[in-house]
């Protein structure tokens, strides 16, 4: 599935940052781009959390996932999940902290 | 001050390639604001990607039904250290780079 994030993203701007007589709305373009980013965002968390499950839940690789396999893998999906807002606050939180020092 | 702390300018969303915001979407200033703020949230994201992923083999043993709060500490503990080593090599390049006439000095140590 491709993003078209690279190549979309600088064209849409060249056309909606020109303004004079430009039909395209740049709010429309901003929800666009948001959307894009948001979708890379989610494939990118997709594909970390399926290489780190993988890595915990399959040991030799059988003729097909098995119970357990599958279990161990809806378990470390919402693991991942939890890992992945745990970080997110720890590092908003430090953030916060380092510009409140500056 | 720090790298991994310090949310500068620079391009970081992915499939940008231009250096600064300037640059793109010039004459608009509300485009730019916006190339701006989604490059910063966009740097934000891509670090928390990583540092779940390093602190994942750091702190996960067995995924269980729930984050344990010895799990969750751990994950805490990760993003500080992480950004500390970050800001100590930054700290540390720059004194070596002040007290030392080249570089190439400082590597050969």
């Amino acid at each position: 599935m491709e993003s078209g994030f690279g190549s979309d993203f600088g064209s849409d701007f060249a056309a909606g940052g020109g303004g004079a007589g430009g039909k395209l709305d740049p709010g429309l373009i901003m929800e666009q781009v948001k959307v894009q980013i948001a979708v890379a965002n989610a494939q990118e968390l997709l594909q970390r959390m399926t290489d780190k499950c993988f890595r915990k839940c399959i040991g030799k690789p059988g003729g097909s996932l098995d119970n357990s396999e599958q279990k161990c893998i809806a378990m470390c999906m919402d693991r991942y999940m939890d890992s992945w807002n745990t970080v997110s606050r720890a590092y908003n939180s430090r953030l916060q902290r380092e510009r409140a020092n500056m | 001050r720090g790298g991994a702390a310090r949310e500068g300018r620079g391009s970081a969303a992915p499939g940008m390639d231009t250096p600064s915001a300037t640059g793109l979407g010039g004459a608009d200033p509300q485009l730019q604001r916006f190339i701006e703020v989604e490059t910063q949230k966009q740097r934000f994201q891509q670090l928390v990607h990583q540092m779940t992923e390093l602190c994942w083999e750091k702190c996960m043993d067995k995924p269980g039904p729930k984050l344990d709060s010895r799990a969750e500490t751990c994950f805490v503990n990760c993003v500080e250290r992480f950004i500390d080593t970050s800001q100590f090599i930054l700290n540390r390049l720059e004194q070596t780079q002040k007290s030392k006439s080249a570089f190439s000095e400082s590597l050969s140590d």
